[in-house]
């Protein structure tokens, strides 16, 4: 096919009637030369659909543990980091460490109080609605409470957290990679560990306690202005159930799980930013792997510890 | 050639038996070459010949699949990491697009490697960095801005003030005057030129513009075919039997640049 195009191009071009002027002609002839060195493209020999489906499982399976053993690896290192970091104080690298707690937790602080509020109020309304039928409506203070202390209030703050957070650290580091700037702090002597990754995890590490603990309080609040205002539970009353009912190791249980969180979140977004590869498409690839991975990860933790906690009888 | 040979000196930069591999392509086999101190040496070769591959492999940033790089006479890779960044430091590297801290302003790109290697205060960090910036040509008004409201002209100044910024013995540039205005371009190549011959640095230039090869530099090595073809003097270079290199050199924009600089060898 290309080959009669191409003879018949060269001919035409040639042929002594032809009528086409100058310019067309070198036309035809620069068509006709670059055809001549033209070759099929190299195809990958067909495959059947079979083949293709258990390749395709294959190469998933291979990426999601490649993953698990870089993530593991980059724990390691940010933990080595740290303790080297740790006797030099002149490298403590507070100015950024600071505006990254400003940009991750004050930043964040109006809509996890906002959200946790509202889930606060809803998780109040259904308690209601399903104790109203065995007449213990009272004990929607402690579903509220629990629900809280344990589980939602760090639950829900480390998946905005992962939303929010994660994904500024992938496409900050990651256009940073694109535009060669790790590159270029590697070549000043510099560790972009040092100077990129611990200032990030450390401010996670202390805004997410934090901010766990404003989403723990407002989602109480949620729940008890629902009380006070559909069941008749004043906030007085609701103030006393809680103290009689509730113990501080809830507290406690829903708290350790807070700095755990932070630190993978942290660690898979720096690591999703390094992984990134010259372009913008690649960035943005990356960003959602980082949500994807972090808020996985938060919520298989999660369910362990409540198996944990659960079974030790915390 | 417009100014007298430098007799060569002891080799700065020693790369033997160097191969690169990216899966089952290789842009690299048993590539051999040497940075003398003092000189300016420049790399050519085609596009994906590996110009800036090799760059990489000298400056550290790529892990090679074979072969040594000698920096001042030490293997980098068997270095421990604190003596690696002792002579890591050594080095100033402009990248083909600046690379330049884009949280930072211009004068606090420059001035970050000597608060952190120098320990320097802010203030003498900054009034350092103010001299840097002056050095490579950088209006006054632009110190203060941020790199994405610089032009590339600007950019690539920038970077060569902050590749500067710890007195570097050797200074890599990949591809320095791509992307620059001829005035800009060839302003740029004399910063360079007189750079060199006051500070005594020695230069690695990876470019394709042949007004820079034949202005500037003291030694031109090819690249191509997965080696380095030939490195001397760029006459002798020119004068090399291969296709390619003959293409290069004596196309029309080859004479152009070549005629251009002639004259000068006939004062």
């Amino acid at each position: 096919m290309e080959l009669l195009g191409a003879e018949r191009l060269g001919r035409s071009a040639e042929h002594p009637n032809c009528r086409l002027g100058a310019p067309e002609r070198a036309l035809l002839q620069t068509v006709y030369c670059s055809l001549a060195d033209f070759c099929e493209p190299v195809r990958e020999p067909e495959v059947t659909a079979g083949v293709q489906l258990l390749a395709r499982i294959g190469r998933a399976v291979d990426l999601v543990w490649q993953d698990t053993l870089q993530l593991l690896g980059f724990i390691g290192l940010i933990l080595e980091t740290l303790v080297r970091g740790l006797f030099h104080p002149r490298r403590w690298r507070i100015t950024p460490t600071v505006a990254h707690i400003e940009q991750t937790g004050l930043d964040a602080a109006p809509i996890v109080a906002l959200l946790t509020f509202l889930v606060g109020a809803v998780v109040a309304f259904l308690g209601a609605t399903v104790l109203k039928s065995f007449g213990a409506s009272v004990f929607t203070v402690d579903l509220v409470a629990f629900s809280f202390l344990r589980e939602f209030g760090v639950l829900l703050t480390a998946i905005l957290m992962a939303g929010r957070t994660a994904s500024a650290f992938t496409a900050q580091i990651g256009s940073m990679k694109a535009n060669e700037e790790i590159d270029a702090i590697r070549t000043l002597g510099l560790d972009p560990m040092e100077l990129l990754v611990l200032p990030r995890v450390l401010a996670l590490l202390i805004a997410l306690p934090m901010l766990t603990f404003l989403a723990m309080l407002c989602g109480i609040v949620g729940g008890g202005v629902v009380c006070a205002l559909s069941l008749g539970i004043s906030p007085a009353m609701f103030l006393s159930l809680l103290q009689a009912d509730i113990g501080i190791q809830h507290f406690l249980v829903g708290l350790v799980k807070a700095p755990l969180f932070a630190f993978l979140i942290a660690a898979v977004g720096c690591l999703e930013g390094f992984k990134v590869s010259g372009s913008a498409e690649s960035v943005g690839a990356h960003t959602t792997s980082s949500v994807v991975q972090s808020i996985f990860i938060v919520i298989v933790l999660d369910a362990v510890a409540a198996l944990f906690f659960m079974e030790m009888g915390w | 050639m417009s100014r007298p040979s430098r007799a060569p000196g002891e080799a700065v930069i020693e790369v033997r038996g160097l191969c690169n591999r990216f899966g089952s392509q290789s842009v690299h086999e048993n590539l051999d070459l040497d940075l003398y101190r003092g000189e300016i040496l420049a790399v050519v070769g085609g596009s994906g010949s590996g110009k800036s591959v090799l760059l990489r492999s000298i400056v550290g940033l790529r892990k090679p699949s074979e072969g040594s790089v000698r920096v001042f006479g030490q293997d980098l890779r068997s270095l421990p990491e604190q003596a690696r960044s002792q002579v890591e430091r050594r080095f100033g590297v402009l990248f083909q697009k600046g690379a330049l801290f884009s949280s930072l302003t211009v004068t606090e790109n420059v001035a970050l490697p000597l608060i952190e290697h120098a320990g320097l205060s802010r203030r003498d960090a900054e009034h350092l960095a103010a001299v840097k910036l002056a050095l490579a040509g950088l209006p006054l008004s632009a110190a203060n801005k941020y790199p994405a409201s610089l032009s590339g002209g600007m950019i690539k100044r920038a970077a060569l003030a902050r590749a500067l910024a710890l007195d570097p013995d050797i200074l890599f540039l990949d591809e320095p005057t791509a992307g620059l205005d001829p005035i800009g371009a060839a302003a740029f190549d004399q910063l360079i030129l007189t750079l060199r011959d006051a500070l005594g640095l020695s230069v690695f230039l990876v470019t394709h513009d042949l007004d820079t090869l034949y202005t500037i530099t003291d030694r031109v090595a090819v690249l191509a075919q997965k080696h380095v073809l030939v490195a001397d003097a760029i006459d002798r270079v020119a004068e090399t039997e291969d296709p390619w290199i003959h293409e290069y050199f004596h196309g029309p924009r080859g004479r152009a640049a070549s005629d251009a600089v002639t004259p000068h060898k006939e004062e």
